[in-house]
C-alpha cells in the first residue's frame, strides 16, 4: 500500500507547480485531439486510395469490356484485339500450378507437424519456405527462365511459366497449411491412434479433413497471387496471344496470362482501352477471389462454433 | 500386415521428400543466381560494376556500372517507407485500438483488398493518373520520376504495414495500456507511448517486410519510372535494380545478357540481407516476450 501511494504521490507531484497545470493540461488534450486526427486521416486516406482505385478502374475498364474482347484472338488482319488466349493461359495456367504444387505443399506442411522430429529441421525447412516467400517475382523469373527454359528445355512455354509459378506459390499453401494442421486437437490424433490406425491412415481420413477449409484458403491465395503475377511469367510463360488447338499443345508453346497481356498491350503497344478492361477483368477476379476467402472463413468459424 | 507397414514407410518417405522440397528450391535459386551472375562481374570487375556510374549496355564500347540502379533501388525503397510506414501505422492504430468493432470489419477487408490488387494494376494507374499528375504539379517535361515509383511503392507496401502493425498492436497486453490510463494519461497519449513502443518490434518487422517487398518489385515501378539509367533524383527518370533487369532481359545477349543476371544476383544478396535482418528482427521479440 506504501509503495501504491509513493507512486501515486510521485505522479502528482508537478515539477512546474500547480500554476501550470490547467494549461499543461489544456496543451496535452490539445495534442491527443491533433493526434486522433492523424489516426482518422491515415485510415480514411487509406480507404479512400482502395475506392478511387476500384472506381476508377472500373469505369475507365468496364466500357470497354465487349464481347469480342472476351471472345476472340487479337487479329492483325482485322486489325481487332481479343483477350480469349490469354484467358484462357490464365485459366490453364492456374489449374496446373494448383495441381502439382497442391500436393506438394500439403505434404510438406503434413510433414512438419506429423512426422517431422527434430527441431533444427523443421526451423531449416521453416527458414527456407520464408526465404521462398521473400524472393521477388522477377527472380522466379529468371531462375525459371534459366533452370525450366533452358536447362530442361521447356523452352518458352506455359509448362515453364507453369512450373515457375509452383515454386512460387508453395510457400502459401506450405504456411496455411500449416497453421490449420495445427489446429487440429492432439485428441483427435490420440483416439485415431488409440483405435489401431496406423499413422497414414490417421493423417488421411482425421487430419487433413479436419484442416479441409485451411488448405482451400492457402489455394484461393495462391490463385490470387498467380493472377496477379506477371514479372515471373515474363521470361518463362513468355507473352503468346496464339488460341493452341488444345490443352497439351497450349502448355507447349508461349502463352501470356491476362496480367502479362494487361503489361504488353499498355506498355509496348500504346492500347490503354484494352489495359483497362484487363485490369477491369483482373479487379473483378481480385473481388471474387476476396469474397470466396471471407465465405471459406465463416463457414470454417460455423464448424467451429458447432463443436 | 506387411504391406500395411511398407505403405507407411512409402508414405513417410514421401512426406519426407515434400518437406525437403523447400530446402531444395532454395538451394536451386541460389546455385543459378550465383553461377549465372559471377561470371560478368568477374568479367567486369567488381568495383567498377558495383560503383561504375554509368550504364551503357549497348554502346559500341559498353559500359556496365549498376551503381545508379543500386542506388535508385535504396532511394526508391527509402521514400516509399518514409510515405507508407507513418500511414501504415496510424491505420494500424485505428484498426487496433480507435475503431469501433463494425468499423474496422469495414476498414480491415478494405485494406484485404488493397493487397489482392496486382502489381500491374497499380502500374498501369501510376501511369495514367500519377505521372500527368507529376508533370503539372511539379511543371515536369516527363512525368516518369523517381517521385512517382516512391508513392506506387508506398501504396503497394500500405496492407502488408498495416496487418503485421494491428497483429502486433493487438498483442500489447491491455495492462499495460489500463495503467498508464489509471495514472492519467490520455488514451492518445497512451497509445502512442504506451502501445506503440510496446509493439514496436511487431511493427519493425512489417517495416523490414515492406522494405522486401519495395525492393523487390519490378512491373509496377517499371510503368512509372521512365526506365533511364540517370543517378536518382526525385524527378528524375530511373531505372531500379529489378527494372534494369526486366527491361533488357528479352533481348540482350553475350556479356550484356550476364551482366543483367549479376544485377539479378546483386538484388538476391540486398533481399537476403532484409531477410536476414527480418528474421533477427522477429527474433529478438520473441526473447522479449
Amino acid at each position: 500500500m506504501s509503495t501504491l501511494q509513493a507512486t501515486l504521490g510521485a505522479v502528482s507531484a508537478r515539477p512546474a507547480g500547480e500554476k501550470a497545470a490547467p494549461a499543461r493540461l489544456a496543451r496535452r488534450k490539445a495534442k491527443s485531439a491533433v493526434l486522433l486526427g492523424l489516426v482518422y486521416t491515415a485510415a480514411a486516406l487509406t480507404c479512400a486510395l482502395l475506392v478511387g482505385l476500384i472506381g476508377y478502374i472500373f469505369v475507365k475498364g468496364v466500357p470497354h469490356i465487349t464481347w469480342q474482347l472476351l471472345s476472340t484472338a487479337p487479329s492483325a488482319l482485322k486489325g481487332t484485339i481479343g483477350i480469349l488466349p490469354n484467358l484462357l493461359n490464365t485459366l490453364y495456367i492456374v489449374a496446373f500450378s494448383l495441381l502439382v504444387a497442391l500436393p506438394l505443399g500439403v505434404g510438406a506442411a503434413v510433414y512438419l507437424t506429423e512426422y517431422a522430429a527434430s527441431r533444427r529441421l523443421i526451423a531449416l525447412v521453416e527458414f527456407a519456405t520464408e526465404a521462398l516467400a521473400g524472393i521477388p517475382s522477377i527472380l522466379y523469373g529468371l531462375v525459371g527462365m534459366l533452370f525450366f527454359a533452358q536447362m530442361l528445355g521447356f523452352k518458352t512455354s506455359l509448362l515453364s511459366g507453369g512450373c515457375t509459378l509452383v515454386i512460387m506459390i508453395l510457400p502459401t499453401i506450405i504456411r496455411t497449411t500449416q497453421e490449420s494442421l495445427k489446429t487440429v486437437p492432439a485428441s483427435y490424433r490420440e483416439g485415431a491412434l488409440g483405435l489401431g490406425a496406423t499413422k497414414w491412415y490417421m493423417i488421411r481420413t482425421i487430419v487433413l479433413p479436419s484442416s479441409l477449409e485451411g488448405i482451400v484458403t492457402g489455394c484461393i491465395l495462391a490463385v490470387g497471387r498467380i493472377v496477379g503475377e506477371s514479372a515471373a511469367l515474363l521470361f518463362t510463360a513468355g507473352v503468346g496471344t496464339v488460341i493452341a488447338k488444345n490443352v497439351l499443345a497450349a502448355f507447349g508453346r508461349s502463352g501470356g496470362t491476362l496480367s502479362v497481356a494487361l503489361y504488353m498491350y499498355v506498355s509496348e503497344r500504346g492500347e490503354f482501352d484494352v489495359g483497362y478492361a484487363i485490369a477491369a477483368i483482373l479487379m473483378l477476379l481480385v473481388l471474387a477471389l476476396n469474397a470466396a476467402t471471407r465465405l471459406v472463413r465463416k463457414t470454417m468459424k460455423r464448424k467451429e462454433g458447432a463443436q | 500386415m506387411k504391406t500395411k507397414h511398407i505403405t507407411e514407410a512409402v508414405m513417410h518417405g514421401i512426406f519426407f521428400a515434400c518437406g525437403m522440397l523447400a530446402i531444395a528450391f532454395v538451394a536451386l535459386i541460389s546455385l543459378y543466381i550465383l553461377t549465372a551472375g559471377l561470371p560478368a562481374i568477374g568479367q567486369i570487375g567488381l568495383g567498377e560494376f558495383l560503383l561504375g556510374t554509368v550504364w551503357q549496355s549497348t554502346a559500341a564500347e559498353p559500359k556496365f556500372g549498376i551503381l545508379p540502379f543500386i542506388l535508385t533501388s535504396i532511394w526508391g525503397t527509402l521514400g516509399a517507407i518514409l510515405i507508407g510506414v507513418p500511414v501504415g501505422v496510424l491505420t494500424a492504430v485505428f484498426l487496433s485500438k480507435v475503431a469501433s468493432p463494425r468499423l474496422a470489419g469495414i476498414v480491415r477487408p478494405a485494406v484485404d483488398l488493397l493487397a489482392g490488387i496486382p502489381s500491374v494494376v497499380y502500374g498501369l494507374v501510376g501511369m495514367m493518373v500519377l505521372v500527368p499528375l507529376m508533370m503539372q504539379v511539379f511543371h515536369l517535361s516527363n512525368g516518369t520520376c523517381l517521385l512517382a515509383a516512391m508513392l506506387v511503392l508506398a501504396i503497394m507496401i500500405l496492407p502488408g504495414i498495416v496487418s503485421v502493425s494491428e497483429t502486433a498492436l493487438n498483442a500489447v497486453p491491455p495492462e499495460y495500456e489500463h495503467a498508464s490510463l489509471a495514472l492519467g494519461a490520455t488514451w492518445m497519449e497512451t497509445i502512442f507511448k504506451v502501445s506503440l513502443p510496446a509493439a514496436k518490434s511487431g511493427i519493425g518487422a512489417g517495416v523490414v517486410l515492406g522494405v522486401g517487398r519495395a525492393i523487390g518489385e519490378a512491373m509496377a515501378v517499371m510503368m512509372v519510372a521512365g526506365n533511364v539509367p540517370n543517378m536518382p533524383g526525385l524527378f528524375k527518370s530511373v531505372t531500379f535494380l529489378t527494372t534494369a533487369v526486366a527491361k533488357e532481359m528479352s533481348y540482350a545477349s553475350g556479356l550484356q545478357k550476364q551482366a543483367l543476371f549479376s544485377i539479378a544476383l546483386v538484388l538476391f544478396v540486398f533481399i537476403m540481407l532484409v531477410n536476414g535482418l527480418l528474421g533477427r528482427v522477429l527474433k529478438r521479440g520473441e526473447d522479449k516476450q
